[in-house]
Parts: C-alpha cells; sequence; structure tokens
C-alpha cells in the first residue's frame, strides 16, 4: 500500500495531467452531442457580459450600414401595413391584426422579437452568434435567426436568463430545410466548414431544371424557420452522378462579418408539431404491417 | 508590480486580444485561423510547479472555450502544453544555473534560437493537438495537415511580431525579491 502512494506521489504531476485532459476530452464529447456543457449556463451569463460591453463599442463602427439596411426593411414593412390595401368591394373589409386569434379564423403562427448580435465569429468549423435575449425575454432553444435583412442566420441552441447561444449556418453539424424558388424543390443546405460564404446545397434530383443565381429560401416543410425566407443564391452546379443528385453551391445570403440586429422567429406550434411527429414514429413503430 | 497581479493581467489582455480581435478579423483563408492566447503559458515564470502549470493551463483553456462555444478543445491543447513546457525548457536551458538567473522564458533568457525551438515546438503541439480534435469530429485528412502547417506558421510569426514590439523587461531573479 505503502508503495501504491510513493508510485502516485512519484508520477502526480502526470496523473494531474491525465485527469485534466480526461476533464477536457469529456466536455468536447459531452458537448457535441447535447449542445450542452457543465457550468454552461453561468459561463454564458458572463461572457455574456463581457461580450455586451465589447459591442457597445464595436456597434459604432457599422452603424451607417446598419441603419440603411433596417431602413431597407422597414421600408418594405411599412408597404405591408393593411392600410395600404382596400378592396372595392364595400361589403367585406379584411383587416389582420395583431391578435392571436381573430373571428376570420386567422391566427399567428410566427411571432418575432428582435435582438441584437453581441459575439459573432465566421472563422472556426463551429461558429456560434450570441444575442443579448434569453430565456427571460421568452426565447426558447429552436427558434430560428433572420438578419435584419430577412436572410436565414441560424438557429437557438442555448439560452441562459439573459442571453442566448445560436448556432450559425456556418456550423458543420447545421442543416436547413430549403427549397428552390423557381421549381418549389426540396433539398437540405449545409455547411461544408470551408468558405463561410458558401454553403452546399444537397439532395435536389437531376431531373429539376437549376441555375446560377436562382434563389433559395427556406422550405415550406421546416418546423424551425417560417416559409420564405432567404438563404441565399445559387453559385456553381455540380452533378453528384452517384446518386443522381445536385450539390448546389449556395452564396450565403447574409454576410456572417457584420451582422448586428437579428430577428428571432418563434413557430408558436413548434412543441405540437414536434410531439405530434414523435408520436407518429413511435406508433408507425408498434404498428402492424396490415395492408391498409 | 509583482509576478502574480502581471500575470494576471496578462492572462486577462491575451484572453480578450484573442477573443476580440484574432477571432474577429476578416476571413483569411479557411486554413488560417491565428491563434495567439497560449502566449501566456508559454511566458509563465521558471518558479510556477508543473501541478499549477497545468491547473493554470487547463483554465487558461477553458475560459477561451466559453467564450468560443467549444468547451474542451482549447482546454486540452494547453494542458497538453503546460504538461510537455517543462521538459522542453529543461533540455533548451543550460544545466549551470549560477549562470541562468532569468525569471521567465524570453528571447533574452534563452538566446534566440533555443527560444524560437521552444516556441515551435509547443506551438506545433497546441495546434496539432486542437486540429486532431477537431478533425476527429469533422473534416479529411489533407486539410488536417495543411491547417496544422499553415496555423502553425501564422502563429509562429505573430508571437515573434509580439517579441519584437514588446520587449519584456529583463527580470532577474534574486534573492531579496
Amino acid at each position: 500500500m505503502r508503495n501504491v502512494f510513493l508510485f502516485l506521489r512519484r508520477y502526480r504531476t502526470f496523473f494531474t495531467f491525465l485527469i485534466l485532459q480526461g476533464v477536457a476530452l469529456w466536455f468536447l464529447v459531452n458537448y457535441n452531442r447535447f449542445h450542452r456543457a457543465k457550468f454552461l449556463g453561468v459561463a454564458n451569463e458572463v461572457t455574456g457580459r463581457i461580450n455586451t460591453q465589447y459591442n457597445k463599442v464595436e456597434d459604432y463602427f457599422s452603424l451607417k450600414e446598419e441603419n440603411r439596411r433596417v431602413h431597407r426593411l422597414n421600408d418594405s414593412l411599412v408597404n405591408l401595413l393593411p392600410g395600404n390595401f382596400s378592396r372595392h368591394d364595400t361589403s367585406v373589409r379584411f383587416v389582420q391584426d395583431s391578435i392571436p386569434y381573430d373571428t376570420l379564423g386567422n391566427y399567428r403562427r410566427y411571432l418575432s422579437r428582435t435582438a441584437t448580435v453581441i459575439y459573432n465569429t465566421a472563422n472556426s468549423q463551429k461558429n456560434f452568434i450570441q444575442v443579448n435575449r434569453g430565456s427571460s425575454q421568452g426565447i426558447k432553444d429552436n427558434m430560428a435567426v433572420i438578419s435584419s435583412e430577412g436572410a436565414v442566420v441560424g438557429v437557438v441552441v442555448n439560452t441562459s436568463p439573459n442571453f442566448a447561444q445560436v448556432m450559425s449556418l456556418l456550423h458543420v453539424q447545421n442543416s436547413v430545410s430549403a427549397s428552390l424558388k423557381r421549381s418549389g424543390d426540396f433539398g437540405t443546405a449545409e455547411w461544408d466548414g470551408k468558405d463561410p460564404r458558401y454553403l452546399i446545397l444537397k439532395k435536389i434530383p437531376k431531373t429539376v431544371e437549376v441555375k446560377k443565381g436562382d434563389t433559395v429560401l427556406t422550405s415550406p416543410v421546416s418546423f424551425n424557420y417560417p416559409p420564405g425566407y432567404m438563404i441565399g443564391t445559387v453559385a456553381d452546379i455540380n452533378l453528384d452522378n452517384t446518386t443522381g443528385m445536385y450539390q448546389l453551391k449556395i452564396k450565403t445570403a447574409a454576410n456572417f462579418n457584420n451582422l448586428q440586429q437579428v430577428f428571432i422567429l418563434e413557430n408558436t406550434d413548434y412543441a405540437e408539431q414536434t410531439r405530434l411527429n414523435q408520436e407518429t414514429k413511435k406508433k408507425m413503430e408498434t404498428a402492424p404491417k396490415n395492408p391498409r | 508590480m509583482n509576478d502574480f497581479l502581471k500575470n494576471i493581467t496578462r492572462f486577462i489582455f491575451f484572453i480578450l486580444v484573442q477573443v476580440y480581435v484574432l477571432n474577429k478579423i476578416p476571413h483569411l483563408h479557411r486554413f488560417i485561423t491565428p491563434y495567439l492566447y497560449y502566449l501566456f503559458i508559454l511566458w509563465l515564470p521558471f518558479s510556477v510547479s508543473r501541478q499549477w502549470l497545468l491547473v493554470i493551463g487547463f483554465l487558461t483553456g477553458l475560459t477561451l472555450d466559453y467564450f468560443t462555444m467549444t468547451p474542451g478543445l482549447h482546454a486540452a491543447a494547453c494542458t497538453l502544453i503546460a504538461y510537455v513546457r517543462p521538459f522542453i525548457i529543461n533540455i533548451l536551458t543550460p544545466k549551470d544555473s549560477s549562470e541562468f538567473n532569468y525569471r521567465e522564458p524570453s528571447p533574452m533568457a534563452m538566446q534566440w534560437t533555443p527560444y524560437a525551438v521552444y516556441v515551435f515546438v509547443l506551438t506545433l503541439l497546441h495546434h496539432g493537438y486542437m486540429v486532431l480534435l477537431e478533425w476527429l469530429s469533422f473534416g479529411s485528412f489533407l486539410d488536417f495537415i495543411i491547417k496544422i502547417v499553415a496555423t502553425t506558421g501564422i502563429s509562429m510569426l505573430l508571437i515573434f511580431t509580439a517579441e519584437l514590439l514588446f520587449p519584456r523587461k529583463l527580470r532577474f531573479r534574486t534573492n531579496t525579491a
């Protein structure tokens, strides 16, 4: 027994090294699997506060550009105001307001909140964005994040009371359900970790007609993203002959280097949709294979 | 300023530079990510014990990790170089301790060539291990090799620029201090 202690004492540096390596690797493995790590919530609050201070300074450098973009989007929204439209038929008047349910059966499916980006990188293979809204402001995991120009930025993966972490489109584990505007075909937009200006759109069959410059939008079948928001434009067309599918290179619509103001969009049906999806899977697995 | 305060200041400075300058500069190339923060570990005084080196290395890496949302990645690499550092220093410094009375590794204390070897070996280990961990979860082998070479090159450049621009005042190890 004494020898064991002597051995431990003699090589204690090496054992400390092994233990610390073990802890680090455990963090790494766990984080990749669950998007979570020990103390991450606490650390998120701390880094969030430091980032907020830094951001106060940084914002000055791109105020002009940002104002121009905000103004442009505001302009397009003003054009959508119901007051701009009227019907010639005076017997029916169509008014949509912000109450969730109205007498015409319209209800609010997507709810938007504004947020400011306080930390953002584009030079790693796993890029995250930190924004200044958190669970106390109603931000939950899996909400979509849209830039001030209306281009897709990413999805919320973790929240602390006052801050949220967003998995950027420039994250190798990110995949977005996308559709081509011209033909309406669905595919999956992913990032190959190489060039932060381009994404890869997969699973578009070669029978579809594709041209350079075609617009790629979020698809109507996504749980996270509202349909019709711009992901990017087709920059290069490659045909993978073994699968008969295109590998389209997409130029991202959002500029990830100077994000400042973003919208966080909540799908109010998200919980119901995902629950139905899971229950269906469970049901189909247990159901006997009878011809219907 | 005593060593403790000086190193705390350095720690904060290096982390802030890494997080707010080097991680935020516009993207140069997909293989190039400039790293400088681990210079903090290379600059720690000789008198720090091996145990403490490991703990400090781990905490340095983990602090950066929480900013970049990659818990464990930099921590693992920093622990590795903190473990290897004493061995490299033992090989590269003169055995006769009467000639050797500097407080921390610097080009003045070790001469330029041994210092360059010291920095190069630890840089290569740090980047090699970190890129390996990244590569295990994602990427191709060619990318892996090129990325190690490219990031090591740019980090060496940054470190020597830092050494030339901000020469540290020589601090001798004395009995009174």
